[in-house]
């Protein structure tokens, strides 16, 4: 009973924080910390009930699937709901600075609030709802609250930018609404287990998944369909990108794993495990050598997170398709998983350190931040050990899930799949030790021209930065959870 | 099915209006095939029998869509800029078009191959809508069996709101939504405001009372709600609401949280959402009557658009 609970409520409080943002703004800034921390320590509390007793499941209504909805958690939801709870907190913590204006109420600080808290609870929905309609409507919670994220600031280009993320968004809400459809046709339910007991290779179910996935893909700006990304990410305010570029592009990605190695593994050929390895790696390449020449750090940080999203699909050849009973299957899989995870942390703490350089040095110009350290070492530091984590320099996150994933494709014998990871790392390097060298160098001339920031406000990229750490120190117990609950009985690993 | 001639007309109506939406350069008539083509794909859905679908359809798909164009038609006269700037590049219309032919013709075979006597849920539906509290199988699903996603959807649009007002200037935050009408007094408006609104409103009423035993419910409902007070507002019968004003944004979100209320009472009664089977039909319509007040009022302040400066009278 409690576990049900803590299932409604990671959903249920998020949701009533967000009605009380609408009509009572002055205290939307408290309201929005309690309600992340009440998310926090229900997703905690799902994780040890999840790794004393296994999955969670509860039957909303009292109607069970397929007449009524199911949610569930596994090891893999609770991961990312502490995860997305966790980062949620920190930049609610951080926004308090520019989203809290004394005095009489103003547009950016009374939207935010409410955006930020319903993206949550559609993160939590997506990562528990264990029904394809269901999904489609968290996304559309998702997808809007996104949206009107990235016209926070009021600019044209920002505007711009949204309105071009949300046509891409809506078009891959259609794709996946017509795979969802086309599967109720088929079998009646829109249920994952019920759907998942009687999958057949049939035409509809092909062309069902195919369609979701081109959908799913679409939200998750997979190479070539990044275009949307990097405007609508470096045009949205600073606390805002953090939640955009690390979380929400993580659910589209959630629900394409679970509808691969879940639902219809059967059906996950080397076709389809190929082509999204070769876009991944793809976006890998791409992504990178845009970051390179980008001269605005928040642009880095922008095409860094189409680089890295490309990681995400290296799973598919790794560890589905041939690949699915194969020794290496596990580490691939949770390698993948744990990348989400350590990027998500890695990457919001870069955009709250960018946020931070813009606010000192009014501009987010390379070149106009060098010698920023002297002022803000602090922050200078947290930005490099996020950049510790993107690289997959060791002890980090990004460490761990670069090495199960590099070990998984040395075992399988996917060279290519090797040489991606390492190049991948390689031009992180690169386009990730510019934005540091020119932090850390002297000053050109004296005098500062930084303004100085406060302290504590520097602590909320650091402790994300630290998170990114720490999940690979202490990667033992993320990697037991995130086991739990796998149909895939690969559980053996390397 | 296809089964008379009138299907069979009805069906190439609905492709040439589609067409003629899509393939159109003058924005203005593109708009006008739009609704056009809600309003035939809302007979097909009668067709099909699927009353509530048609309803829903002819209300949210033609109708608050329809403004909802024309009103963004509108403001884009005013910057001149309604002629479609750029056009299609030829090639990249071929490929659109070779896809979207290739989708549909993939999507039509398989589902010719489908079991064509597949019932889907409604075994199920029609085997526990005596405990759902309601007798119209749509309202069971949606404000019973899947009162979950109706709670998220009804919440969807909230968030299009703070989307709309998001996009208001700064220094309009505060200021009444939308801009300021001029309406000649006794014009042809002004009297279709005053005569209009009263059976409207007779209407959304009983689209929301009848939701639960025949075809009706509170979106259905809730969009001609929003009609008759958009009616009014253009009249002028009443100014605007303040982007601020409690009670506004108190309207907005009634509905919901009489939703989420409810649900998390079921905790009471074995879990989220559960409605015990003697109490259903009196919480299901009191959910039903409050969400469709709030619904109206947020279709109403969506097509009104963020709050604007107040131009000085001329």
């Amino acid at each position: 009973m409690p576990s049900s609970l803590a299932l409604t409520a990671i959903i249920g409080a998020p949701l009533l924080g967000f009605f009380m943002t609408i009509v009572w703004s002055r205290a939307a800034a408290v309201v929005a910390s309690l309600t992340s921390m009440v998310v926090l320590v229900a997703a905690v509390f799902l994780a040890v009930s999840v790794s004393a007793h296994g999955a969670v499941l509860t039957s909303l209504g009292g109607w069970d699937a397929p007449l009524g909805i199911e949610l569930a958690a596994d090891g893999l939801s609770v991961m990312f709901m502490i995860v997305s709870g966790a980062i949620v907190l920190v930049v609610g913590a951080y926004a308090q600075h520019e989203f809290v204006h004394p005095g009489t109420e103003t547009r950016s600080g009374f939207a935010f609030w409410p955006l930020m808290l319903v993206l949550l609870a559609a993160l939590n929905g997506i990562f528990v709802s264990r029904d394809f309609f269901n999904l489609y409507v968290c996304f559309e919670l998702l997808t809007l609250s996104a949206v009107a994220m990235v016209t926070l600031n009021g600019k044209t280009e920002s505007i711009t930018a949204a309105l071009r993320y949300l046509l891409f968004a809506l078009l891959g809400s259609i794709l996946y609404l017509l795979g969802a459809v086309l599967l109720y046709a088929q079998f009646g339910s829109l249920d994952m287990g019920v759907i998942g007991q009687s999958v057949s290779s049939s035409g509809a179910e092909i062309l069902a998944a195919g369609l979701m996935t081109a959908g799913l893909a679409l939200k998750t700006a997979l190479f070539p369909f990044h275009g949307w990304l990097p405007p609508a990410h470096s045009g949205a305010p600073p606390p805002a990108s953090a939640m955009l570029s690390s979380l929400v592009p993580k659910a589209s990605y959630f629900i394409t794993i679970r509808l691969w190695f879940d639902v219809m593994p059967e059906l996950a050929g080397n076709p389809l495990t190929l082509a999204l390895g070769g876009l991944g790696g793809a976006a890998i390449l791409y992504g990178s050598l845009q970051a390179i020449v980008q001269t605005r750090l928040k642009m880095v940080v922008a095409y860094s997170t189409v680089a890295q999203l490309g990681y995400l699909f290296i799973v598919f050849p790794l560890a589905g398709g041939d690949s699915a009973a194969q020794p290496w299957s596990a580490g691939a899989w949770t390698g993948g998983m744990l990348h989400a995870l350590s990027h998500a942390l890695a990457k919001s703490a870069m955009f709250l350190c960018a946020g931070l350089f813009i606010i000192s040095a009014r501009t987010d110009d390379l070149e106009a931040l060098r010698g920023i350290a002297q002022t803000m070492p602090m922050t200078a530091f947290a930005f490099t050990l996020a950049a510790i984590s993107l690289l997959g320099l060791p002890p980090s996150g990004g460490f761990i899930a670069k090495y199960l994933m590099l070990t998984s494709a040395f075992a399988s014998g996917g060279w290519i799949w090797a040489f991606l990871i390492l190049a991948g790392g390689l031009l992180a390097a690169l386009y990730l030790y510019r934005p540091v060298r020119i932090m850390l160098s002297l000053p050109k001339q004296p005098g500062q021209p930084f303004k100085p920031i406060s302290r504590w406000w520097q602590v909320a990229p650091l402790v994300l930065a630290l998170g990114a750490v720490f999940l690979g120190i202490g990667s033992n117990e993320p990697y037991a959870l995130l086991q739990i609950g796998r149909p895939v009985a690969a559980e053996t690993g390397l | 099915m296809i089964d008379s001639l009138f299907d069979l007309v009805l069906c190439a109506l609905i492709i040439f209006v589609a067409f003629a939406a899509v393939s159109g350069r003058d924005l203005f008539t593109a708009i006008v095939f739009f609704i056009v083509y809600g309003l035939m794909v809302a007979i097909a859905w009668l067709r099909l029998e699927a009353i509530d679908v048609a309803l829903a359809e002819a209300a949210i798909g033609a109708g608050l869509t329809g403004v909802l164009l024309l009103g963004a038609y509108g403001r884009f006269k005013n910057i001149d800029a309604a002629r479609m700037g750029s056009w299609v590049p030829l090639p990249v219309l071929i490929v659109i078009a070779l896809a979207a032919t290739g989708l549909s013709a993939a999507v039509g075979v398989v589902l010719i191959a489908l079991d064509p006597n597949g019932l889907g849920l409604i075994p199920a539906v029609n085997a526990n809508i005596a405990q759902s509290g309601v007798f119209n199988p749509v309202t069971a699903v949606l404000l019973n069996f899947r009162a979950y996603d109706t709670l998220l959807e009804s919440i969807v649009l909230v968030v299009a709101l703070v989307g709309v007002w998001t996009l208001a200037d700064n220094s309009a935050w505060g200021q009444r939504v939308g801009k300021t009408q001029s309406v000649r007094a006794n014009g042809v408006l002004q009297s279709f405001g005053r005569t209009l609104p009263p059976i409207g409103l007779m209407i959304g009423i009983y689209f929301v009372w009848a939701g639960s035993s025949q075809p009706g419910g509170a979106f259905q409902g809730g969009t001609i709600l929003a009609a008759v007070g958009l009616l009014s507002a253009m009249a002028g019968l009443f100014p605007p609401p303040r982007v601020n004003d409690a009670r506004l944004r108190l309207s907005v979100i009634a509905g919901p949280i009489l939703f989420l209320a409810v649900a998390i009472a079921g905790t009471a009664w074995g879990g989220m959402f559960v409605l015990p089977a003697d109490l259903a039909y009196g919480l299901i319509l009191a959910i039903e009557i409050v969400l469709a007040l709030s619904i109206a009022i947020t279709l109403m302040l969506l097509v009104l658009g963020p709050p604007e400066m107040t131009e000085t009278p001329q």
